[in-house]
């Protein structure tokens, strides 16, 4: 029977195990999920040291990995996350994001009017945004002659570069692409319109090489693509090692896409958490995230402030607020993300 | 076995295939990794640079750490239930397929299957998950491991012995201590060493069952965000390190077991 | 000796409590979503439904798990020829030989499963090694698009479960005896047919154990396809991860886990049966 206390006693051991990693020891007070290189690379840390806060950033890939995490928890363990602005409308109608306090954000009024007055989130209630622009076409200057100027130069591509472009996998982006090129809305829940675009795109997906949202930039830099779906910003990545590599937004137009800041409704500290949204929107860190991102911030001091060198070189950082603002946010489509997630799913088993 | 040298000569040229097969891409990674211009295609000199960045990298190095505390505290833990479980079973008198069953559903069942089982359950028991909740998930497995390598080795264990010892007046746990554990012990750190090689390099549970912030990244979780996010040198170098960590620990498990491997 | 059974049950019991609360009753809470339906923002509504199931067999869906099973069943198929036959020149090999070859041969398979992924992205990619070396030998034209193919995801799943196939095939192998062959070739039998009727019988539990092996953790695989796949070849294994991380449709990813587990259970039971009557023919074929 002594074999039995054995055991007893390593059921103990287990438990004893378990109780000490629950125990939250030294665990950071506030959790930021960003996508990686999204911010400055000491952000966190000179967030830290200016606030007394000793905040921890982690990373997502994609929208969706950050969404199935926070739905899983109920956003338990995260402060604040960085996601595209239909996933903050989902988070809010979830009831998982918190009302954000203008007050404790004075540096909101950095921003541009426009990023007030968004479509998806009309004076900034539940999220903030931190970064925006168009999506378009991303190519090697040098290997395609003409250059791209529509959406079918990459849905329906000439026969060279068969097999050298890739598509966003991101659901909604897939499908704005293929939207945007029959001139309907990025928006749209009319099932036939829908299924007009997923014949498309089934036909285009046996020219592209990848479905690809975190490496396109790279598979031009190397030559493996030459024509790449891309949000501008990510394109200025490939610019930066390249000049050959360009950015176009097609003649047909694109969505506004907005990246914004949601604080947790589970959040604990939810007041460190505005803290760290207002420390983001100040002018010089702003602007330092725009010039070192290479993604419009909607900080109309950080922008006014940026060198014009970089707005030459990368020509997508000169776009002006009002002129996006002509593009369609892409938008919480309730019961219709249904359809969309079969459609995308449709193409995606398409042989 | 067979004599006939044609067939000796395809049986080596096949193996010889294999081989290469096998470890075409695992030497081309190492050779990658003290490669200066870290380019996959052009060789720029013999550097260790790759190895020094991958220190300097605060990332890595956390989530390092942390897979060494979910590995060594689920093997721990896996180790003592699977060896008490493979004890109670070889002992008992009733073979039960059902218990079969359940002990080899663990080693079978697909990660992802597992993985979303588990994130369903701690997410409707509202359970914060975090390097905790990865020890739970990884022991399910790892236990299954550590009972199936211990059973092989009870297999030719001869209980006359225990029950002389224990007519004798021996106490249990006198007996176990001094007859049972030291003719099972080298199967128990084998396949402690096997569970702990696992977890090391456990992506898809971990990565489900995994909490929100940072300390409860792994290393594998970090694999794959730098996999995602494009080709970088340091993966190589991280490659070669965590293969010669491998090769240790199987080579350790195959030391104190010989024959392991193959049975 | 009561006191043995109850020690023995004592002993097993932390273990069986273990995977009962984190393996029995988390799979037993899968098939339960599964008769549940998909709340309008994800999530749960409690109102029983077989759609979740009706989803499953619609051609779509259906049709992702058939490509799924015939990609899984390539790579099995291809692995259990290449593991068997290298499982058998490996017990033919010399003795002391055998255990450092089948050392060196399940080796990978304990080395981390991303990085092995990994290490074939940068071979196959048109920028890579494979690719370099085809023009350097002169290979006409434009080497062909090897990475995010189906041949790619296929490779990398042999290449990931192939150790585990030469494991499975060796003990049996090795454990077969050698007078039987040699008694079938005195008998008059050729080299093939005594294959086919004695050695494939009797050491068929082997590849059958490894061909279950690989099929199902290739049938719900999803890092392979998504990582060699460029997201151009979907799998059951990404239909889960889908529903769970971003189509939030748990009720869904339940109903095809739950599938899942059912194909797995089905091929253990089926190997099983495999394995009693396969021994059993050799059995008799050797005595008649």
């Amino acid at each position: 029977m002594l074999m039995k206390s054995n055991s007893a006693r390593a059921n103990a051991a287990g438990i004893a195990a378990a109780a000490i990693f629950a125990a939250p020891g030294l665990a950071a007070d506030l959790v930021i999920s960003n996508w990686d290189g999204y911010m400055a690379a000491d952000a966190i840390e000179s967030f830290n040291e200016a606030t007394g806060n000793n905040a921890e950033l982690v990373l997502h890939g994609t929208n969706e990995e950050i969404m199935g995490k926070i739905m899983a928890s109920g956003g338990k363990g995260l402060d604040v996350a960085f996601v595209s602005s239909p996933f903050a409308e989902v988070l809010r109608n979830l009831g998982l994001a918190a009302e954000i306090d203008a007050s404790k954000i004075p540096n909101m009024s950095n921003l541009y009017p426009e990023a007030m007055m968004l479509e998806h989130d009309v004076g900034n209630k539940f999220s903030v945004p931190y970064a925006w622009g168009t999506t378009g076409l991303c190519y090697r200057s040098d290997l395609i002659q003409p250059a791209p100027e529509s959406w079918n130069d990459l849905l329906d591509p000439d026969e060279s570069l068969r097999g050298k472009t890739t598509m966003l996998a991101t659901d909604r982006w897939l499908l704005a692409a293929g939207l945007l090129a029959k001139g309907y809305s990025v928006n749209e829940t009319d099932i036939a319109k829908l299924e007009e675009v997923r014949d498309q795109l089934i036909e285009t997906k046996e020219t592209l090489l990848a479905y690809d949202d975190t490496t396109f930039y790279l598979k031009l830099v190397s030559g493996e693509a030459t024509l790449v779906h891309a949000w501008d910003g990510w394109c200025n990545f490939g610019i930066a090692e390249n000049s050959d590599i360009a950015y176009i937004v097609p003649a047909e137009g694109s969505d506004l896409w907005v990246d914004t800041m949601v604080v947790l409704e589970a959040s604990e500290n939810k007041d460190a958490a505005f803290a760290f949204i207002n420390f983001i929107l100040d002018a010089d860190n702003h602007q330092w995230a725009a010039e070192n991102i290479l993604y419009k911030v909607p900080n109309k001091a950080a922008m006014d402030a940026l060198p014009p060198e970089l707005i030459e070189a990368f020509p997508n950082m000169g776009y002006s607020a009002d002129s996006m603002l002509n593009y369609e946010q892409l938008r919480d489509v309730g019961e219709t993300q249904r359809d969309y997630a079969r459609i995308v799913s449709e193409i995606k088993a398409a042989q | 076995m067979a004599s006939e040298p044609a067939y000796r000569h395809l049986g080596n040229f096949l193996l010889a295939a294999v081989f290469a097969f096998l470890y075409i891409p695992i030497a081309m990674l190492i050779a990658l990794s003290f490669n200066e211009g870290g380019m996959p295609t052009v060789w720029s000199g013999f550097s260790t640079k790759w190895y020094a960045e991958l220190l300097k990298n605060s990332d890595i190095i956390s989530s390092a750490g942390n897979t060494i505390v979910v590995a060594a505290a689920s093997t721990g833990i896996a180790t003592v239930l699977g060896t008490c479980l493979a004890l109670g079973v070889e002992t008992r008198r009733r073979r039960g397929s059902a218990l079969e069953a359940l002990i080899f559903a663990p080693m079978i069942i697909p990660d992802i299957v597992l993985a979303i089982a588990l994130l369903s359950f701690f997410s409707l028991l509202g359970v914060q998950m975090g390097l905790h909740t990865i020890v739970m998930a990884h022991v399910v497995f790892n236990l299954a491991f550590v009972c199936s390598v211990v059973r092989a080795r009870l297999k030719f264990f001869d209980w006359s012995i225990v029950e002389a010892s224990e007519d004798l007046g021996a106490p249990a746990l006198a007996t176990f201590a001094r007859v049972t554990l030291p003719v099972i012990l080298p199967a128990v750190i084998a396949g402690a060493l096997l569970a702990f090689t696992l977890s090391v390099d456990e992506f898809i549970i971990a990565y489900f069952t995994s909490g929100a912030g940072r300390s409860s990244i792994t290393l594998p979780i970090q694999v794959f965000a730098m996999i995602r996010f494009g080709v970088t040198p340091e993966i190589n170098a991280l490659a070669t390190l965590l293969m010669c960590a491998s090769l240790a620990c199987l080579a350790l498990a195959q030391k104190f077991n010989r024959g392991m491997v193959g049975a | 000796m009561r006191g043995t059974s109850l020690r023995s049950n004592a002993l097993m019991a932390p273990a069986v409590l273990w995977l009962g609360f984190l393996l029995i009753l988390p799979c037993a809470l899968v098939l339960a979503l599964s008769f549940f339906r998909r709340g309008i923002y994800g999530g749960v509504e409690y109102v029983l439904t077989l759609s979740n199931f009706a989803q499953a067999i619609d051609p779509l869906y259906a049709g992702i798990l058939l490509n799924s099973a015939r990609i899984a069943g390539i790579a099995t198929a291809i692995a259990v020829v290449i593991g068997y036959a290298a499982a058998y020149a490996i017990a033919s090999a010399p003795r002391r030989w055998q255990a450092v070859l089948l050392f060196f041969a399940v080796l990978p398979f304990w080395s981390n499963y991303l990085i092995r992924t990994y290490a074939w992205i940068v071979l196959l990619n048109s920028e890579g090694l494979i690719p370099l070396i085809l023009r350097w030998i002169g290979y006409p034209g434009e080497p062909p698009q090897l990475l995010y193919t189906e041949g790619a995801v296929i490779t990398g799943l042999v290449y990931n479960y192939l150790p585990f196939v030469i494991l499975a095939c060796y003990a049996p192998i090795l454990r077969l005896n050698p007078e039987l062959r040699e008694a079938s070739r005195d008998l008059g039998g050729s080299a093939i047919a005594t294959f086919l009727r004695i050695t494939l019988p009797l050491t068929l539990s082997g590849a059958a154990a490894g061909a279950v092996f690989v099929f199902v953790l290739s049938i719900g695989n999803f890092i392979t396809p998504a990582l060699l796949g460029g997201g151009r070849f979907q799998m059951v294994g990404n239909l889960v991860y889908h529903q769970f991380l971003s189509a939030n449709d748990w009720p869904f990813g339940s109903a095809l886990s739950a599938i899942l587990i059912a194909i797995m259970l089905l091929l253990l039971v089926a190997q099983a049966k495999a394995a009693e009557r396969a021994s059993g023919t050799a059995r008799s074929e050797s005595h008649g």
